[in-house]
């Protein structure tokens, strides 16, 4: 585990530990990465993988220990200077110029000159393409970098640090907003990378994703390193053992999610109905039903029309035809209020800017939804909030320092868990989930996930979209298909696996190869171009 | 990746930053009182601190309005010609008693403020632009409604401008009264909470269910009635209706007060105390450059010098 050979790696750490008050972020941290390795690092939220990254990358300097680049001991001080020792960093959100075309993002700061020292854009616009095209991406690269996909963009932020000689790429959740295929193109990447010898440290919670992509992996916990070795051969119960520290066979016992089995709900009547859904150029006629106690899957790929689906249900998106009804009540279009007061509560995809009210306490985040209910002629009353607020939190197992902790301040799985809360305390009839367990840590995952169980256990209904198909199969009783904004399958029963999902969801690949294209996008840009799902929706409320 | 210690690259400097954000505008008030007290003839005087408090009674009635726009991430310009609108209103009504002229004021406060809130909320105009277009129109009605300068000779007025209870000015009473009720609004009622959650975020206040339309009217419309009762002690003080000067300028001299007063121009928070603070801050230093026969133009450039330190301590807080 130890470098014994410092030579044999393109970076390491020996002995790395890094405080901050009232944290022991590192503690002794061995670390080493080889050339032509795609190096996993894996562990919980607080494991202490993103302050190990900074160390790498010179963001942070640590207070003991080293870092050595190959063979011989550095200290950065700054990125810069460890972009200068050939280690590029590949961040969640990419750090580009979005209104600056791709090529020129492609060569920011190094651009071909030509006489005069002007830019030669035509040199720049060919060897742009020759960069991508090398990396399997192929993209327009006169656009804004910004009108490109959300994948797409990440392929360019990879092709510009490859290009500038890095020896060194560290990615921290790079698939985190990426479509399947997406994350295939970028595998690829990684893979071309890897043969020409450059070292990869490669952020992720998703298992599958290592398994496919990664050689070696070390898990972090508590600042600590608990394991380094080959992936090959490591049992996945094993690797989320180590994570959580749990033993094996409590891991097994449980499954790998922590969802239970089926829901007697089938004979009840349906809670929410919803016919013939339609939004412009999203929605063409869902219809679907979730009955108490049920919970009902959304699946499809990205673009397909998921989330519009549960916002057009939630009012968060007009609808310009269809009808809801919860419990046999229409509910109104256009207002998440009328909704709310319904009966409907949606747990938004993007928590960052459609959930999480950063500045407000953790307690008013929690009451945000119901504050007409807790309040007498518009006064608030604080002592029945204080009620409200210690329910959930302990029902929850939120972690904060104290219920006026700011919710920003929060990690991940506990924002969600504050956002859980919200929706919960408004006693919902139909609780939509949009990605409930996206970018949260395996702690928190499990827990989410058990939650859900529970509450459809007590009657609720629940519609559940996750791109996690283990998550969207194990969690469901029932899984609706949705493929160009309509329902195209319903799987019951023994039909509720990952092999029929994956049929439903492909099933007019066959016909129409660009299926989640719309006509009018030539494939030119082949990467999550047509389907910026998240950009899309963000629109509406500018 | 959303680590505990993901925020804490440097938590002496972000504390200090912050810390000076929320508090500093006392100090400032603290170290004004102090070089007055040293520096200053007759400044512990019952009279001048009199005359301090009533001068600085309109600017922090409307400063109260301009904390609730900011906080809602917005911003209100026409503040300075709501006054001028009042002031010709009083010269209007004031035939009908002060009462009526009261009245008529605040409704006409409430109308800009109703014309206000529908641009921003419902029709989903920028705030700095459709307050701007009202802070052009609002003095413009208000120069046809009442063309020149007129006197205002009423007794009830002149009372209200000059008289006082137990000491105490009438118009430093109304805005203290007006502080209580706006930090009362800010913090117990619902208006309050939604008021801040709607600042920070709008879209989350959005999907939460929030009336996100009907919070941002009753803000514009709360703006131009605080601003409207300034206009009315302003003019109840002057004893006259000027419509041409009265309240110019003094929707940059209400934000002074906020965003030195510790609320961020990013929304999500309001603080009145800090208000308050802030608007003592700009009268202390005011008087204290003229009664140190500096020519006026010295105050404004030691307003500047004012807001760019606000603006520095607030410089690492930006919106998340």
């Amino acid at each position: 585990m130890p470098p014994t050979r410092p030579g044999a790696y393109a970076l390491s750490t020996r002995g790395l530990t890094k405080r901050f008050p009232g944290v022991l972020a590192l503690d002794r941290v061995d670390f080493g990465v080889r050339p032509g390795e795609v190096h996993a690092l894996i562990g919980e939220n607080g494991a202490g993988k993103s302050t190990l990254i900074k160390v790498l990358t010179g963001v942070y300097a640590p207070d003991e220990g080293e870092v050595l680049r190959g063979g011989g001991p550095v200290s950065f001080g700054t990125p810069l200077a460890a972009q200068r020792a050939g280690i590029s960093t590949i961040y969640q959100e990419v750090n580009l110029v979005p209104l600056m075309s791709v090529a020129r993002n492609l060569f920011l700061g190094r651009e071909p000159r030509g006489r005069l020292g002007l830019i030669d854009f035509g040199r720049m616009h060919r060897d742009g393409e020759r960069l991508l095209s090398d990396y399997g991406v192929r993209a327009d690269v006169r656009r804004r970098l910004g009108e490109l996909g959300v994948g797409a963009q990440q392929m360019v932020a990879l092709a510009r640090a490859v290009s500038v000689d890095a020896r060194v790429v560290v990615m921290d959740e790079p698939t985190s907003s990426l479509e399947p295929r997406e994350v295939e193109t970028l595998f690829g990447v990684i893979r071309r990378l890897r043969d020409r010898g450059v070292a990869v440290v490669y952020v992720s919670h998703r298992l599958d994703e290592l398994y496919a992509v990664c050689d070696t992996v070390t898990v972090l916990r508590d600042g600590r390193t608990v394991h380094t070795g080959p992936l090959e051969g490591l049992e996945r119960l094993r690797l989320v053992s180590l994570m959580l520290g749990r033993e094996i066979g409590e891991v097994r016992a449980e499954g790998t999610t922590k969802f239970g089995g089926d829901h007697e709900a089938a004979s009840a009547e349906p809670v929410l109905h919803a016919e013939g859904l339609s939004v412009p150029h999203q929605l063409h006629g869902v219809s679907f039903t979730v009955r108490p106690g049920e919970v009902v899957g959304l699946g499809g790929l990205l673009g397909s029309g998921r989330t519009e689906t549960v916002k057009a249900v939630a009012g968060a998106v007009p609808r310009s035809a269809g009808r809801v009804t919860v419990a046999g009540a229409p509910v109104r279009t256009g207002s998440p209020g009328a909704a709310i007061r319904a009966g409907v509560s949606l747990l938004p995809e993007d928590r960052k800017s459609e959930g999480i009210v950063p500045g407000l306490s953790v307690r008013e985040n929690i009451a945000l939804a119901v504050l007409p209910r807790l309040s007498r002629a518009g006064l608030v009353s604080e002592a029945r909030i204080d009620s409200l607020v210690r329910t959930f939190m302990e029902r929850l197992r939120i972690k904060a320092s104290s219920p006026h902790q700011k919710a920003g301040e929060l990690s991940g799985g506990n924002q969600q868990k504050v956002l859980l809360a919200r929706w919960l305390a408004a006693e919902p009839r139909v609780l939509l989930l949009d990605e409930p367990t996206r970018g949260i840590d395996v702690g928190a995952k499990a827990e989410v996930q058990k939650l859900v169980d529970e509450l459809a256990a007590e009657g609720l209904g629940v519609l559940l979209i996750s791109s996690d198909l283990e998550e969207l199969i194990e969690g469901s009783d029932r899984v609706v298909v949705l493929r160009d904004g309509a329902v195209v399958d319903e799987l019951t029963g023994d039909d509720v696996t990952e092999d029929r999902l994956m049929e439903a969801i492909a099933g007019a690949a066959e016909e129409e190869p660009h299926s989640e294209a719309p006509a009018e996008t030539p494939a030119a840009v082949p990467m999550g171009d047509s389907a910026p799902g998240s950009a899309r929706e963000g629109a509406p409320h500018g | 990746m959303a680590e505990a210690v993901a925020g804490r690259i440097a938590p002496d400097r972000a504390a200090v930053h912050s810390w000076l954000q929320a508090y500093g505008v006392y100090v400032g008030v603290g170290v004004l009182l102090l070089f007055n007290v040293a520096f200053t003839d007759h400044f512990l005087s019952a009279e001048n601190f009199r005359t301090q408090a009533v001068q600085v009674a309109p600017i922090l009635i409307v400063a109260l309005g301009m904390a609730l726009a900011i906080g809602s991430e917005g911003i209100d310009l026409s503040v300075g010609s709501v006054m001028a609108l009042s002031t010709s209103l009083v010269a209007l009504y004031l035939g009908y008693g002060p009462w009526v002229a009261l009245l008529a004021t605040v409704l006409g406060g409430i109308a800009i403020g109703l014309v206000n809130g529908s641009l921003v909320a419902f029709v989903g105009v920028q705030p700095i632009v459709a307050t701007l277009a009202l802070m052009v129109g609002g003095r413009g009605l208000a120069l046809v409604l009442v063309p020149q300068l007129e006197d205002v000779r009423d007794p009830g007025m002149r009372a209200l401008g000059s008289g006082d209870l137990l000491g105490v000015p009438y118009p430093v009473l109304i805005a203290l009264a007006l502080v209580l009720l706006v930090g009362f609004a800010v913090r117990r009622t619902t208006f309050g909470r939604q008021l801040l959650a709607i600042g920070d975020s709008r879209p989350a206040a959005r999907l939460a269910g929030l009336p996100v339309r009907r919070v941002l009217l009753c803000v514009y419309v709360a703006s131009g009635a605080l601003a409207a009762v300034a206009g009315f002690l302003a003019t109840a003080r002057l004893q006259a209706s000027d419509p041409t000067s009265l309240g110019s300028l003094m929707e940059l001299s209400a934000i002074t007060a906020v965003v030195v007063g510790g609320t961020p121009l990013s929304g999500g928070r309001v603080r009145v105390g800090g208000t308050v603070a802030g608007a003592v801050l700009i009268q202390l230093l005011t008087a204290t450059l003229i009664k140190h026969d500096l020519p006026p133009s010295w105050t404004q450039i030691a307003q500047a010098a004012v807001i760019v330190l606000a603006v520095y301590a607030a410089r690492e807080r930006g919106k998340r």
